[in-house]
C-alpha cells in the first residue's frame, strides 16, 4: 500500500514531465530544477520533524491522555481532546496511535473524532515546519482559523449519529 | 503561454525562526529521552525515526517536482474558472473532491496547494483542497489510520468529517470577505 502511493506520486510526475518535455526541453529542465532545488531546501525541516516527533512523542504520557478524553468528559473532555490533539506532534504515527490508545482505555468516539480531527487539522509541529515554509503564511493561518470550529463539529456529528 | 503575467514565487528561505523552535523543542526533548531512558531507547528512536525519513524522501521530492510542473502546466484560465475566486460554491465541492483523490503523504500537498494558489486559485478553494486530504484522503486513511482503529471507527470518522472542508472553505471565504469590507469601509 505504501509503495502504491510512492508509484502512483511518481507515475504522476513523470507523466507531468513528459508533457512539460512536448512543450519544450527547456520547460522540463526549469521545472525539474525548480522541484530538486525546492525538494532540498525542505530536507532539513522534514528531517527535524520526523526525526523530532519520536522524542516529542516519547515523553507524552498516553495513558493521561487517554484518561481525560473518558466517555462522560462532556464538552470539557472535548475541549482538551481538540487542545491535546494540536500539541501532539505531527509524525504520522503518534497522533492515530494516541487516539487509538486512548479509545482502547475507555475514551468516548466523539471525544476520540474530536482528538484526531484536530490532530490531523492543527498538529503545531507539522504547522510550523511544513505548512509555514511551503505555504503563503496568510493561506496557512486563514486556513487555522476557517478550522478552528472542524473538530467540534465532527463531534456534534459522531453524537448526533448516535455512536455509542 | 508566455503572455500570462510570470508566476509570483515566495523565495523559501533556508532559515526561519518556526524552524528554529521546533530544532530547540526536539533538542531540549531528545536530551530528557537519553537521560531518563538511557542511551540505548534513544537510539532506537533515531533508527526508526530515520527509517521513516527515508520512506518519505521519495514522496517529497516527487510532490515538489509536480509542483513545479502544475504551476507550469496548468491552464491558468482554467484554475481561475474551476476554482477561482468567482468559482462560488461548486469551486469549494470541485476542490474537496480533488483534496479526496489526491494521493500522497504530509507532506506532498502543501506545495501542491501553494501553487495552485499561485495560479488564481482562491483562498477558500485552496483551504477546502488541504482540508479534504487532510481528513479524507484515502492514501492516509489505508495506510496509517486503519491499522490503528479499525474499520469501523474510520467509517464513523469518516462520514463525520465528511461535509468538513466545505465548511473551512466557506468560513474562509466569509473571513476574506469580512476583512475586505472592513479595509473598504475604514
Amino acid at each position: 500500500m505504501i509503495y502504491f502511493i510512492d508509484a502512483l506520486l511518481w507515475l504522476i510526475a513523470i507523466v507531468l514531465g513528459l508533457i512539460a518535455a512536448s512543450r519544450s526541453r527547456h520547460l522540463l529542465r526549469d521545472s525539474v530544477r525548480e522541484g530538486v532545488v525546492d525538494c532540498a531546501r525542505l530536507l532539513p525541516r522534514i528531517m527535524l520533524g520526523v526525526i523530532g516527533a519520536g522524542y516529542i512523542a516519547a515523553l507524552l504520557p498516553q495513558e493521561v491522555v487517554g484518561r481525560w478524553l473518558g466517555a462522560d468528559s462532556g464538552f470539557a473532555g472535548l475541549c482538551i481532546a481538540v487542545l491535546g490533539g494540536a500539541f501532539t506532534p505531527g509524525g504520522p504515527v503518534i497522533g492515530f496511535s494516541i487516539g487509538a490508545a486512548a479509545l482502547k482505555g475507555g475514551a468516548g468516539t466523539p471525544q476520540v473524532i474530536a482528538y484526531t480531527v484536530a490532530w490531523a487539522l492543527f498538529a503545531m509541529q507539522r504547522l510550523f515546519i511544513w505548512e509555514l515554509p511551503v505555504m503563503p503564511p496568510r493561506l496557512v493561518w486563514m486556513r487555522v482559523v476557517a478550522s478552528l470550529p472542524l473538530p467540534f463539529l465532527a463531534a456534534a456529528g459522531a453524537m448526533l449519529l448516535g455512536r455509542p | 503561454m508566455s503572455s500570462e503575467a510570470p508566476l509570483k514565487r515566495r523565495p523559501r528561505k533556508t532559515f526561519d525562526w518556526s524552524s528554529a523552535f521546533i530544532a530547540v523543542t526536539v533538542g531540549v526533548a531528545a536530551a530528557i529521552v537519553y537521560w531518563r531512558d538511557g542511551q540505548a531507547r534513544f537510539l532506537e528512536i533515531l533508527v526508526s525515526d530515520f527509517s521513516l525519513f527515508v520512506d518519505i524522501l521519495p514522496k517529497v521530492l516527487a510532490a515538489c517536482l509536480i509542483a513545479a510542473f502544475v504551476a507550469v502546466l496548468m491552464p491558468r484560465a482554467l484554475v481561475v474558472r474551476w476554482v477561482g475566486a468567482e468559482s462560488g460554491f461548486m469551486g469549494i465541492v470541485i476542490a474537496t473532491l480533488a483534496g479526496v483523490i489526491c494521493p500522497g503523504g504530509p507532506i506532498t500537498i502543501f506545495p501542491i496547494a501553494a501553487s495552485f494558489l499561485a495560479i488564481g486559485a482562491d483562498i477558500g478553494a485552496a483551504i477546502a483542497f488541504i482540508t479534504s486530504w487532510t481528513l479524507l484522503g484515502y492514501a492516509r486513511t489505508l495506510v496509517w489510520e486503519l491499522p490503528f482503529f479499525g474499520a469501523e471507527f474510520i467509517i464513523w470518522r469518516n462520514i463525520v468529517s465528511l461535509p468538513l472542508p466545505i465548511v473551512a472553505g466557506l468560513l474562509a471565504r466569509m473571513i476574506v470577505g469580512l476583512a475586505a469590507r472592513k479595509r473598504g469601509g475604514g
